[in-house]
């Protein structure tokens, strides 16, 4: 009998690779996962409600009610994703059960658990994690995390903290790269993080896993700023479906990812694509309300 | 030396180039199809099918891609790859490009957490290689021509080739172990 393993790190972190260069949309319905999968999402993050809706009406933000979830999931046949709260381990439990492809244990929804993260290790399904910096990133990656996203700023269509975010990650990386090995335990110590990993983060020049830009993306030049920026996709929470026209705007992220090198195809892709989300402006929302801020 | 093409519309195309350059390979990263002028063989990575499927249509790759293979070019494709390879696939979605004759089923294994890793011999490759399926696709049917390189217990072949034309349901380009994009380079 030959041995098969499953729920590995390489076959968890696998997936995630397999998304690379690739636009993940937030859907509320299997009519909405159609339209992304129809436009080329790589996969459908299946939710209640959209960041930008969770914002606008305020309350406790769970996981979503596992019949949507099912229904989306027999809609479409690319990758199902669903968030999880922030330290939820049972929650993450359920979504499992459902079979799920990807958990966002997600700052997007309001904190179970204001000091740990979910033991992600304990999964057989991945799950991806919002970050603001280095150290938040290699934090969730010890915890199992087998990808990363910026955390940005959801439900906002502003890109702003998305740059920050994805810039002061690869800030830190550059200067860790130039970092001398004496100053590595020191450096593990302030980020909370293990050496091992800092020194694995240094030698490969990049997280160890892969990093999804997320959190305000809402036009194809903004999927390809991340992108130019050392994002490796981008997720587009309520950018699509709080647009004008979704069909024609997520094809348009979809083409401006892959080619997101090019300004003529930028150009292109981006004519007549409606109206996009209104948005409010990360800057005018009080520190207390930023959902970036919710975890470490 | 040879220039390999790997396909960069999505997936791990990034991870194909890897292996590659650390084998001494020229690569080139194709994401319009007149960049694919001065290759000598071309690589469609791991990624969503779908999105291949539809950026390929997009872009105009179908007929120039279908053109190389029919001039012998040696053309490899890994899992979505595979798919895209396939001359039929058991679902409408997507459309395959129609250049190997094998018909496959995608997402075969189940969800990504019946996504698996397992030790098999490939046949005049390697004896131990350590298979990466992630949401895997497998080849349900195989035409005359086609060579069957490894299959799993149950008889589903994981690995062809026919001619010029390589496909895998697993991912080579995550296993630390270069063997097969060696092989490829050798067709």
């Amino acid at each position: 009998m030959v041995e098969t393993v499953t729920g590995t790190f390489t076959v968890k972190s696998g997936h995630a690779q397999m998304l690379k260069g690739g636009v993940i949309m937030d859907v509320v319905n299997p009519e909405q996962a159609e339209i992304a999968a129809e436009a080329g999402a790589v996969a459908v993050m299946a939710l209640e409600r959209v960041p930008a809706d969770i914002r606008a009406e305020g309350g406790v933000a769970r996981m979503t009610d596992p019949s949507i979830i099912l229904d989306i999931m027999k809609a479409v046949s690319i990758p199902v994703m669903a968030k999880c709260r922030i330290g939820h381990f049972v929650e993450a439990q359920v979504l499992e059960s459902l079979g799920i492809d990807y958990i966002d244990e997600s700052e997007v929804l309001t904190l179970a658990d204001e000091k740990h993260h979910v033991w992600k290790h304990d999964f057989k399904v991945p799950f991806v994690c919002g970050c603001r910096d280095l150290g938040e990133a290699l934090r969730r990656i010890s915890e199992g995390a087998a990808m990363i996203r910026t955390k940005g700023e959801a439900g906002t269509g502003d890109v702003v903290e998305a740059v920050r975010h994805m810039r002061t990650v690869q800030d830190n990386i550059r200067k860790l790269k130039n970092m001398p090995y004496d100053e590595l335990v020191v450096e593990a110590r302030d980020l909370g993080v293990s050496v091992d990993l800092l020194i694995q983060t240094k030698e490969e020049g990049r997280l160890p896993v892969v990093n999804f830009a997320a959190g305000g993306v809402a036009t194809p030049a903004d999927a390809a700023l991340m992108m130019q920026l050392g994002a490796d996709g981008v997720f587009v929470g309520s950018g699509i479906f709080k647009s004008g026209d979704p069909a024609t705007r997520a094809n348009a992220i979809v083409q401006a990812v892959t080619h997101y090198n090019d300004p003529k195809i930028i150009a292109e892709v981006s004519k007549d694509l409606g109206e996009a989300m209104v948005g409010i402006s990360a800057r005018s929302i009080p520190e207390n309300e930023l959902l970036a801020s919710r975890s470490k | 030396m040879s220039v390999v093409g790997v396909l960069a519309l999505q997936g791990d195309f990034e991870e194909h180039t890897a292996v590659f350059e650390s084998l001494g390979a020229e690569c080139k990263q194709i994401r319009l199809p007149e960049q694919m002028n001065d290759i000598d063989r071309l690589v469609i990575p791991g990624g969503e099918s779908t999105t291949l499927s539809r950026l390929c249509s997009n872009y105009g790759f179908r007929d120039p891609i279908k053109t190389l293979a029919s001039s012998g070019m040696p053309i490899w494709g890994t899992c979505a790859g595979m798919i895209m390879l396939a001359d039929k696939i058991t679902e409408s979605d997507p459309i395959p490009l129609q250049i190997m004759d094998i018909e496959v089923q995608r997402n075969a294994f189940g969800r990504q957490i019946d996504s698996f890793e397992q030790i098999i011999p490939l046949q005049g490759i390697a004896e131990d290689f350590n298979c990466i399926f992630i949401r895997a696709p497998i080849v349900m049917e195989t035409g005359p021509a086609v060579n069957i390189i490894a299959e799993l217990d149950n008889g589903n072949p994981i690995a062809v080739q026919e001619g010029n034309l390589l496909a895998t349901s697993f991912h080579p380009e995550l296993s630390n172990d270069s063997r097969v994009h060696k092989y490829f380079l050798d067709l």
